[in-house]
């Protein structure tokens, strides 16, 4: 930890602060998070930090709980897309022949169904629940982590080392893990990071399509939706949370800028 | 002083001198900015109606997948061209009751079973045919026979026989009904020829515009029909642009890329007022927000806890912070002033006490789950958290489904116990109250059942005295208050806004938005 | 290219076969929906006659396999058929949303892409020193909000305040000039840019320094190569795989999900027509565009995978 860069203590700083409010959510938000608690669009005073939304709940708050909210779907759904993703798309570089034309056109077929119809077809058969979120927005993901795993490692699927350790007669797990992972490592992280963003932001475009989270709950993307017809009048409700969102975004990105620069550096080649 | 102002008001007024010279040179005179916009926009109006010129429509509501066809109209968009291009027997006078269009007068036997409409002569179709009066009995009948797909179906069903008599047509009821007129200015009702049994998405009619142009969903544009009989009608062209979004609606007004727009955000109508060139005009009228639970379903088919429920809104809170003001509090029955016969019932207020009582005498002590959704009304799943904050001081239990806006009204309302929506009002009780509170009703989207209730809905229809009339209805708007399955919390007023480039607009017109969507017609280009 | 004419043979029928199975799955998700299209037409003013009515002159009371073949047949002839809701012809009103639609993409596809591609080499020069970090700031801010916000501020602020460009895409005619319409889409444009440029850009940083850390680019700096030309002639070549993919990703994201960006701005694209039927439930054009969609989605996916194969000596000549 000692060669941190600033950046990425920037990064690491908002990260964890954002995390930890999420976990600590109803100890430290100062009011309920439905409670109604004044007027609409109230501006900042000492008893609302940042002002009321827009019917009058502490807006403090509900960035706290609605943190909780988004935090938790973005990373649980990055996390499941992450693992399909690469797990699949690295047998299917690693299989190739049917094996790989099978598990290619498979992804080709769920991504070619556009996901509004995807979306709107799985969440009116199915409650619409968090969990249920998650799995949706991790597999439609998933389609998208597929595609780039496989095409990395159908590069390095036919590198000289991977050869090599072929003819070693190392397994296909060992050539997964300990060959093609490490070398395709720096466009997948990379990968994470954005695909956490999308993460955030499908949350809210379920909410456009009145799907998502349930009221009186909050996620960040809904508070701005929530309050969008103050955007341009410049109403803090409508604003503070995208810029939560916005240095949520950057920060995770500026960590796994930092994993990146590591990984890359522990690759070998050059010292 | 005040000569020089009179004069640099009619030079404006008649466009000798451009809006930016005559504000520069009232500010010279040292008359402030907001007076001197006032006395343009009063001189302009004064001056009188000009001719010429392009007005453009921003409305909310349309999509490509809309049809030209009158019976299958839906939305503000279709409603609104629908109005370019056709008309009626009789549409809704500006103040109240009904005047003419197609049809010149009107009378009915003294049962008010017959009615009689004299058919306006020597009027023509767009397409230059005549209208006769078997147009009209085609266009009733296509709007009501077993064959029909018309949304004006409802409306229809007391129609025993509709026949031709001469340039008048005849149509019998199977009852008698003193609102029939109402009932024919209904926005599906357009005269086509020979009742658009041929082509009903031809857009022919002998409304005072042609359409020229149409792009679903997306513009529609229209010229003046040369051969129109009245004086409705201003500019040259009319163009109806669909903008559904709120914000862009807005910005599309503010850049002057629109001159008048329908559904302003209330929270944000003040803010926009600000911008100098722009004024925000409210119509009070009979729409209105509601929570309606089914009165034959458990819990709701308890009324105790009906009314612990509809003692457990607050009325003026959602008021306030749902409509920001713009709209006036419901008491639980469909019918507020802007009705003809309206009576005045005591107001129910929020009081948690009262509410708590009626939900212990009900014995109920579960979870009462509400639906909800944007697409029932604007912020309806906010008014669904108000109504939960307020019910939970009283002790009652509301949990919150917010359901696909996608397919809310085929799958929710008139499906689920207990759920958000709205009612854009009738013109009158009668229709009102059959459409969706006789136990009978296609839509009594609360299984409302009360024999006492339907037995004085018919025999107000037969009551041609007024005063009798008031009362019977305002005994009905008693039973359903204390015995409905209605929450009725609120009324919207309609919020909309107009630039300085047009005028000619009169407050207080009866119907739907943007003065009843004769707005563009009735409205000028002034600048 | 005997090897090129082979793929794309085998590709070409492979997708082929996708489509038709793609649209086997729309056709039963419009069916699984709740709500049909006679109830969406008629909304609240639905009756129970004139519904029966209405499903009876649509015919969808017809059973639904029958109704996939039906409209299969008609595909197989050219016929998309007519709209249930409008009556109007399919592959007349599409023809003209996907004009729109991609020429929405491509314009913003020519700004976003290369810019994309040189920010991501620019990043890679200056490897964490300041202009790296204020272009991965830039673009991460820029995607990380959502992206009606963008347009609503731009809108506002650009439309409204400055009047640089027309606030929304409401006058934008098809048949206009290239000039004005491009002058009517600029908000647009700069909203979809800014959405898709992160991605791109980021991916060509990470695929770039990943190669950066190979032997050969070592014996090129050795060589005494400029670092630019470095990073174009060695670096970019070898890491194409991964970019190309994304930006194909991005291209398909610009044909087929923009519905918000059309929304906010007024523009009469294929995402607000499929939208709108969608809502109505009416099938047959949810099933056309779905197949335009899918078609996009395959033919991307398609020159991505070949690109990526043509780009590597070793794929190109496998053993």
């Amino acid at each position: 930890m000692k060669n941190i860069t600033f950046a990425a203590g920037i990064g690491l700083f908002f990260t964890s602060l954002y995390f930890l409010m999420a976990i600590l959510a109803p100890l430290i938000a100062p009011y309920g998070m439905a409670e109604v608690v004044g007027g609409v669009w109230e501006p900042p005073s000492p008893e609302h930090l940042m002002g009321t939304d827009n019917i009058g709940r502490d807006l403090l708050t509900r960035m706290i709980y609605g943190g909780r909210t988004t935090i938790f779907i973005a990373t649980a759904a990055t996390i499941l897309s992450f693992t399909t993703g690469t797990v699949f798309g690295l047998l299917a570089a690693v299989m190739g022949g049917w094996v790989d034309q099978l598990m290619s056109r498979f992804v080709d077929l769920l991504m070619s169904i556009p996901s509004l119809i995807f979306a709107l077809v799985v969440l009116s058969v199915m409650p619409v629940t968090i969990p249920v979120l998650i799995v949706v927005m991790g597999l439609l993901d998933s389609t998208r982590v597929y595609r780039l795993a496989r095409a990395v490692a159908v590069d390095i699927n036919v590198m000289d080392f991977v050869e090599a350790a072929r003819l070693r007669g190392e397994g296909r797990v060992w050539i997964i893990f300990r060959e093609i992972l490490p070398n395709a490592l720096s466009p997948l992280v990379a990968e994470m990071g954005l695909r956490f963003i999308f993460a955030v932001l499908f949350v809210s475009t379920l909410s456009f399509l009145g799907l998502g989270v349930q009221p009186p709950a909050a996620d960040w993307g809904g508070i701005v939706k929530e309050n969008s017809d103050g955007i341009v009048y410049g109403i803090g409700a409508a604003l503070w949370p995208a810029v939560a969102i916005a240095t949520l975004a950057i920060s995770v990105n500026l960590v796994a800028d930092w994993v990146l620069n590591r990984t890359t550096s522990l690759k070998g080649g050059r010292g | 002083m005040k000569d020089q102002i009179d004069y640099l008001k009619v030079r404006a007024a008649l466009g000798k001198i451009t809006r930016r010279e005559f504000m520069g040179r009232m500010g010279a005179l040292g008359v402030s900015a907001a007076l001197a916009n006032t006395m343009l926009a009063d001189a302009v109006h004064a001056a009188g109606p000009q001719k010429g010129g392009t007005m453009r429509v921003g409305i909310q509501g349309g999509a490509s997948s809309d049809s030209l066809d009158p019976a299958l109209a839906a939305n503000s968009v279709s409603t609104q061209v629908n109005r370019l291009w056709g008309e009626p027997l009789v549409e809704l006078a500006p103040e109240s009751g009904v005047e003419g269009k197609v049809a010149e007068s009107f009378s009915s036997s003294p049962d008010a079973r017959i009615w009689t409409f004299k058919i306006r002569q020597g009027i023509t179709f767009s397409n230059g045919k005549t209208v006769t009066a078997d147009d009209v009995v085609a266009t009733i009948e296509r709007h009501s026979g077993e064959e029909t797909k018309s949304g004006a179906l409802g409306l229809l069903r007391n129609i025993q026989n509709v026949s031709a008599d001469g340039d008048s047509v005849v149509i019998e009821l199977d009852g008698p009904n003193a609102d029939l007129p109402y009932y024919m200015a209904d926005y599906h009702l357009m005269i086509q020829p020979n009742g658009g049994k041929d082509d009903p998405t031809a857009a022919i009619g002998t409304g005072p515009y042609i359409l020229k142009e149409v792009d679903m969903g997306v513009r529609f544009i229209a010229e003046k029909n040369p051969n129109y009989w009245g004086d409705l009608g201003h500019a040259d062209t009319i163009e109806v642009l669909v903008i559904n979004d709120n914000t862009a609606r807005v910005a599309a007004l503010q850049s002057g890329q629109v001159d008048m727009i329908d559904r302003v955000p209330p929270r944000t109508a003040g803010l926009i007022e600000r911008a100098p060139n722009i004024t925000v005009r409210t119509t009070s009228g009979p729409g209105h927000y509601v929570f309606i639970m089914h009165c034959d379903t458990a819990p709701f088919d308890n009324n105790d806890l009906r009314l612990a429920l509809k003692y457990g809104m607050n009325r003026q809170e959602m008021v306030d912070k749902i409509l920001f003001g713009y709209g006036s509090v419901g008491n639980d029955t469909p019918i507020n002033a802007s009705y003809p016969l309206y009576s005045e019932i005591e107001q129910r207020e929020y009081d948690p006490d009262k509410a708590k009582f009626h939900l212990d005498k009900s014995g109920f002590d579960g979870t009462v789950l509400l639906r909800t959704s944007d697409n029932s009304f604007p912020g309806a799943p906010d008014a669904s958290a108000l109504f939960q904050q307020s019910c939970a001081a009283a002790g009652i239990n509301v949990e919150i489904k917010r359901e696909p806006n996608d397919g809310y009204w085929s799958e929710v309302w008139n499906k689920q116990p207990f759920c958000t929506s709205y009612w854009s009002g009738r013109p009158t009780q009668d229709q009102m109250y059959a459409t969706a509170y006789l136990s009978t009703a296609d839509w009594n989207d609360t299984r409302f059942n009360n024999e006492k209730f339907d037995q004085l809905l018919v025999a107000a229809r037969a009551e041609l005295d007024e005063a009798k009339r008031t009362q019977m209805y305002a005994d009905m708007g008693t039973i359903v208050h204390n015995e409905g399955g209605l929450i009725c919390p609120m009324f919207n007023d309609f919020v909309e806004a107009t630039s300085d480039r047009i005028a000619g607009w009169v407050p207080g017109q009866k119907g739907f938005g943007l003065m009843n969507f004769y707005a563009a017609m009735k409205m000028w280009v002034a600048a | 290219m005997p090897l090129l004419a082979k793929l794309l043979v085998q590709r070409i029928a492979l997708g082929l076969l996708l489509l038709f199975l793609v649209s086997i799955l729309i056709f039963v998700g419009t069916i699984v929906l709740p709500g049909d299209v006679a109830q969406s037409i008629l909304g609240q003013s639905a009756t129970p006659e004139a519904l029966a009515n209405l499903r009876a002159e649509l015919g969808v009371n017809d059973p639904p396999v029958a109704r996939y073949f039906a409209w299969l047949g008609g595909v197989l002839t050219g016929d998309l058929g007519t709209a249930l809701t409008s009556g109007l012809d399919i592959a007349e009103s599409l023809a003209s949303r996907l004009r729109n639609t991609l020429f929405l993409a491509f314009w913003a596809a020519v700004i976003a892409v290369p810019l994309a591609i040189f920010l991501g080499l620019l990043a890679v020069r200056y490897r964490e020193r300041w202009p790296d970090k204020l272009i991965s700031a830039v673009t991460l801010a820029s995607i990380s909000v959502p992206e009606f916000l963008i347009g609503y501020v731009l809108m506002f602020f650009v439309g409204v305040k400055l009047g640089l460009f027309p606030s929304t895409a409401v006058s934008f005619r098809a048949d206009a000039s290239l000039d004005d319409k491009l002058e009517s889409i600029a908000l647009p444009i700069a909203v979809l840019t800014l959405v898709v440029l992160a991605h791109m850009m980021r991916m060509t940083r990470a695929a770039i320094l990943n190669v950066m850390q190979s032997a050969y680019i070592e014996t090129a700096e050795l060589k005494g190569l400029r670092m630019f030309t470095i990073i174009r002639k060695h670096a970019l070549p070898n890491s194409i795989a991964p970019i190309v993919n994304v930006v194909m990703l991005n291209l398909a994201y610009l044909v087929v999900g923009v519905v918000v960006v059309e929304v906010v701005f007024v523009y009469p694209g294929m995402g607000q027509y499929l939208v709108d039927h969608v809502s109505k439930r009416d099938v047959p054009v949810v099933q056309a565009c779905g197949m335009v969609f899918a078609t996009v989605y395959i033919g991307l996916n398609m020159v991505a995978d070949i690109v990526s194969i043509l780009a590597n000596p070793r794929l190109r000549h496998p053993k």
